[in-house]
């Protein structure tokens, strides 16, 4: 368990950078050590099939804000009423860990999983659907349209992507 | 104790989204809160001393970690990459009309 603490505290320092370094490209890049972290924390927490998705996702959401953010930084501002915002977001991230703390305590203890629903496809998953990999059986047979759903938003972002970004029909 | 890291996390990029100007650091933010909750989700299915849900011969079944998590979590991350191309492609838009990435100005260059 300390080697996923260590990764833990890891992905908080590199949140942190992300959130107050000035440059907007480094900041890309250390929330890209944010999203490698978390990759490296699947893999710890034996979710292997995530840790590889994880990882490609990563590396694409890099390109995608790097094509964002290059040549086009900007100088850090900070006028306005800047002590009654600061203080208005500490308040409200207050509130969300006090009431968070008591919602932990409901949860079952870190390492002992409810298994409630899921016995079911342990147990009959194979014989059932015949794969050995659980996960894939789960989002390809008992949830399969969990996974249509998932395709449908993911082409719909394509269409809403090309549609904002394309140049032909602009009125000028 | 593992938990409460994880809703750092999250608070971090609450902070981010709420108190930044910056649109690219709103996105950053958002990304941070999606890991933060990807991330809690598996947390909860883990078992101590578990192994991935994968069968294989001579070891026992019910020692695996949860796999429902796992194939949500998994649905989530294809979502999120979608969601975050999305929203880089309207401040793309943004930048070009508007010349920055500030909020503040934008409100003010209404119309």
């Amino acid at each position: 368990m300390i080697e996923l603490n260590l990764i833990l505290i890891f992905m908080i320092l590199a949140a942190l950078v992300a959130v107050e370094i000035k440059d907007l490209l480094s900041s890309v890049v250390a929330v890209g050590a944010v999203g490698l972290g978390l990759s490296l924390a699947f893999l710890l927490l034996k979710a292997p099939d995530l840790a590889i998705t994880q990882l490609v996702v990563e590396i694409l959401c890099l390109i995608i804000l790097i094509r964002a953010t290059i040549k086009k930084d900007l100088p850090f501002s900070t006028s306005g009423r800047w002590l009654f915002n600061t203080i208005s977001t500490l308040i409200f991230m207050a509130i969300f860990l006090f009431f968070a703390y008591f919602a932990i305590k409901d949860l079952p203890k870190m390492g002992e999983p409810l298994i409630k629903v899921s016995k079911f496809y342990l147990e009959r998953g194979k014989d059932l659907t015949g794969a050995t990999n659980l996960v894939s059986s789960v989002i390809l047979d008992f949830r399969a349209y969990d996974t249509l759903g998932e395709a449908t938003v993911l082409f719909t972002a394509v269409i809403g992507v090309l549609a904002v970004l394309r140049k032909v029909g602009k009125i000028h | 104790m593992i938990y409460f890291l994880c809703l750092i996390l999250f608070s971090i990029g609450l902070y981010c989204v709420l108190r930044k100007r910056n649109l690219i650091k709103i996105i950053i933010g958002l990304g941070i809160m999606e890991y933060a909750v990807n991330l809690f989700f598996i947390l909860v299915g883990y078992r101590l001393e578990g192994r991935s849900p994968i069968f294989a011969k001579e070891k026992i079944i019910l020692s695996m970690v949860d796999p429902i998590p796992q194939a949500l979590v998994l649905t989530a991350i294809v979502i999120g990459l979608a969601v975050t191309a999305l929203i880089v492609a309207i401040a793309i838009r943004i930048y070009e009309r508007y010349g920055t990435f500030d909020i503040t100005q934008i409100r003010k260059l209404k119309g």
